[in-house]
């Protein structure tokens, strides 16, 4: 019985890929799962202005918000309401897998509930201080943080258990003090933090790197390190990583798309082909470099993979840090 | 003298045709998306963002447009608060308390006539204050630290305790219950999730104009449809319209102290024209303690406290973003995000690299309030004729364009079953006396609240004494208490 249903499976599959050969999107669209300006935002610019540059659609994509939890509103409504709509890529971020890894984004849906199909590149955690902090190093400011973790505040734009936070923790770790240690105040976005960072009130920043542009060139602030397992390029490039310091804190921001869990393999394909095609193009690679982020291109099973790997160790990440049991 | 020049400079992009047109688009666009319940300066800024992409517009034309839209909406807010009892956008809430009473008595015309002076009044104080003083503000912003809002919101909650004076123990339920509502989501200083009931809509906590749509324009067709089984249906009748010098005069002082109020609420990082405005009204109801009978039922103290506030928070909440790259509020947390999608980097070094973008937007903000005033008043006649329209007519539509609204924020029908839920809520609310205004404030001013507590408490270690580290918080617990005990203290002595 059972092999009989599995047989007719696999014809039926094969019918399927025979008749709807060629995908073609008719209404190419992207979910930015947060409110207009954010991060989100930019990803879906990246892929709609990236793909029109590098001249991969007959017709322009559309950008649509539905803002909730991280990402959790969207993944919840493609798994109940879109499954299988191979037209609407939503864009996600290593914060969006965070919440996953940590079963925030609603009961029973994990990260194998979607499709993982194309990068739109990479952004690096930084260690960063106000310009008139003592500290010069990331070493000086680990040495002052061993004799009393609790004397100096960390502060960023997430909560407790998001990938501000994270990397605060992770510096905790790389330094040998016990993350629970550290005193760390959460804010309303990376904005606000900075706010804080220039008033005094906190005196750690475990930020982004890309969003510090601005700030840099006015001279408000000090990057101690960047959390990328290599030194950047270009304009970053004068700064060293925490690995180069001697310290073991890495944090990588990947944004991304998937698609539904059921949308069907020759949507798939089409969507992983157009990014493969993409990633070729001074179009696409320049939109990436507009958009504040750094190459780092994957696509179809390899990033499916990737991402379900890195959503595991941030599982054990989190529960390392005691976040889920 | 150096700052004329910039001025100047300022000036000469914003009376370019093409600039000129566009902040005139969008001042009325923004009068109309905030005269409409539901969408807001937030969603209208959205909404026109990509089209502002799209057109190709240079990003300090694309800047001033939607710049036009977000003070454009405050004065559009007004509209439907007095008229109709539903606010038009989050910063008129306050307006509803005395704007409605107004109308009721036939005086909606002079209601919407004496608030657009006053949001004019608003806008322009705020803008010469930008002008004058914008290094100096950005500095005092950021010296506001956590335990400053602490006591900021304090302030806040004790100037409005009386707010509804005559039922105190109801106004004090409903605050309470916009506390509680305050705290629905994740708790970012746990990273646990509260009262979500594991419904992803609710992770990032209740939204806010959900629930100010929700209890205000719900309620308000309940109502209405109660009137009609009971065949209680009236027209209100319509006034004249126009501005009166006496009005003016007697609102002088209270449109300044609002103005200020509302400018510096505004500039601080995180609170916007809903903070700005409820602090101006409760401020204003304290200085007329013992001369306060009216407000509430019509006051136009009451009125123009508010619409003065709201808009010079709107102008204020400019400031940081130009000069330090933070939002001053929800709206201009989008207009960075457009900033930086046209690959300008708001700070510190805007006004030295660009000073086109920063000077030529204050300046449209000058050109655009003045056309907002012309635009308004003889619009006044107009808007004031919706009155004269058969509610049983104009309701529905309302209600019409709430959903529509609410489902453009999300495009989740989660929200419109949680609007009519609050709806229903508000109006049980309303029937057993309750002012709805406290729970709107309580769910605002709550959240920040206890964000703010908290994180002065993590940073202190759990240490009190962190609330009065400096001059600033130390200023705020004195006018705190003087809030508190002052009218009991001047009660006793006038007794004497």
């Amino acid at each position: 019985m059972n092999t009989i249903k599995k047989s007719l499976l696999a014809i039926s599959v094969i019918g399927l890929t025979s008749t709807a050969f060629a995908y073609e999107t008719s209404k190419p669209t992207c979910i930015a799962p947060a409110k207009p300006g954010g991060g989100f935002d930019l990803t879906c610019r990246v892929v709609s202005t990236g793909f029109e540059r590098a001249q991969l659609l007959d017709k322009p994509m559309a950008v649509k918000f539905m803002p909730g939890g991280v990402g959790a509103v969207a993944y919840n409504h493609i798994n109940k309401v879109n499954p299988d709509d191979g037209d609407s890529l939503v864009a996600f971020s290593s914060g969006s897998l965070l919440n996953l890894a940590q079963g925030k984004f609603g009961k029973g849906l994990d990260e194998n509930d979607a499709r993982w199909v194309g990068t739109a590149g990479v952004d690096y955690g930084a260690i960063i201080v106000s310009s008139d902090a003592p500290w010069q190093t990331l070493e000086d400011l680990v040495k002052d943080m061993r004799k009393d973790p609790t004397a100096f505040v960390l502060g960023a734009g997430g909560g407790v258990g998001s990938q501000d936070w994270m990397k605060a923790a992770i510096l905790m770790k790389a330094s040998g003090i016990d993350p629970k240690k550290m005193r760390y105040v959460a804010y309303e976005g990376g904005g606000e933090a900075i706010a804080a960072l220039m008033g005094g009130h906190i005196k750690v920043y475990p930020g982004d790197i890309g969003e510090m542009k601005g700030q840099l060139d006015a001279g408000k602030v000090r990057v101690l390190a960047v959390m990328s397992p290599e030194r950047l390029e270009g304009e970053f490039a004068s700064i060293p990583t925490a690995h180069e310091q001697g310290f073991n804190a890495e944090w990588t921001i990947m944004r991304g798309y998937y698609l539904g869990p059921k949308v069907s393999d020759d949507a798939y394909e089409y969507w992983s082909n157009k990014f493969a095609e993409a990633y070729k193009t001074d179009g696409f690679k320049q939109t990436v470099a507009e958009k504040g982020l750094m190459p780092f291109y994957m696509h179809g099973e390899v990033l499916d993979e990737y991402v379900k790997e890195r959503v595991q160790d941030m599982r054990e990440l989190a529960k390392a840090a005691g976040l889920i049991k | 003298m150096e700052t004329l020049g910039f001025l100047a400079t300022g000036f000469s992009v914003a009376l370019a045709p093409m600039n000129l047109a566009l902040v005139l688009i969008g001042c009325f666009v923004g009068t109309l998306i905030g005269s409409l319940p539901g969408i807001g300066p937030i969603n209208g800024v959205a909404i026109l963002l990509p089209l502002a992409y799209a057109m190709g517009f240079p990003p300090e034309s694309a800047l001033i447009l939607l710049a036009g839209v977000y003070y454009g909406a405050e004065y559009g807010g007004r509209i439907s608060s007095i008229l109709l009892n539903v606010p038009g956008d989050a910063g008129a809430i306050m307006t509803t308390l005395d704007g409605y009473p107004l109308a009721q008595k036939g005086e909606g015309g002079r209601a919407l006539a004496l608030s657009a002076v006053a949001s004019f009044a608003g806008s322009m104080g705020a803008l010469t204050l930008i002008v004058l003083f914008a290094p100096l503000l950005s500095d005092l912003a950021l010296k506001f630290g956590p335990s400053e809002f602490v006591w900021l919101m304090t302030f806040a909650f004790t100037c409005l305790a009386t707010m509804v004076g005559s039922r105190p123990l109801k106004t004090t339920i409903g605050v309470v219950i916009g506390l509680l509502l305050a705290t629905v989501g994740v708790d970012s200083g746990t990273g646990i999730l509260r009262y979500t009931m594991d419904i992803p809509n609710f992770f990032d906590g209740v939204d806010f104009l959900v629930v100010v749509i929700g209890m205000f324009a719900i309620s308000e067709v309940l109502v209405l449809l109660e009137n009609w089984l009971r065949n209680d249906m009236k027209l209100t009748p319509v006034g004249r319209s126009f501005v009166s010098m006496s009005d003016l005069l007697a609102v002088k002082w209270v449109v300044l102290r609002s103005t200020l109020v509302g400018f510096v609420i505004g500039v601080l990082p995180g609170t916007g024209a809903s903070i700005g405005s409820a602090v101006a009204y409760g401020t204003e109801k304290r200085f007329a303690e013992g001369n306060d009978d009216q407000f509430g039922k019509g006051d136009i103290r009451g009125l123009a406290a508010p619409e003065a506030a709201n808009n010079a928070s709107a102008a204020g909440s400019m400031l940081p973003m130009l000069t330090l790259g933070i939002p001053g509020s929800g709206t201009t947390a989008i207009l960075l995000g457009a900033l930086l999608m046209f690959n300008i980097t708001p700070g510190p070094l805007l006004f030295e690299q660009q000073p086109e973008i920063a000077w030529g937007l204050i300046a449209s903000m000058f050109v655009g309030n003045i056309a907002l005033l012309v635009m308004n008043l003889p619009l006044i006649g107009m808007f004031v004729r919706l009155l004269s329209i058969k509610q049983s007519y104009l309701v529905p539509v309302i209600v019409m364009l709430t959903f529509i609204g609410i489902y453009s924020i999300h495009g989740d029908s989660f929200d419109l079953y949680f609007m009519v839920v609050l709806g229903v809520f508000a109006f049980i609310l309303r029937k057993l006396g309750f002012s709805l205004a406290p729970v709107i404030l309580g769910l605002v001013l709550g959240a920040v609240l206890e964000q703010n507590l908290r994180r002065a408490l993590s940073i202190s270690g759990g240490d009190w004494g962190i609330l009065f580290n400096g001059p600033i918080t130390i200023t705020l617990a004195i006018a705190t208490l003087l809030a508190m005990v002052g009218p009991v203290i001047m009660k006793a002595l006038k007794k004497r």
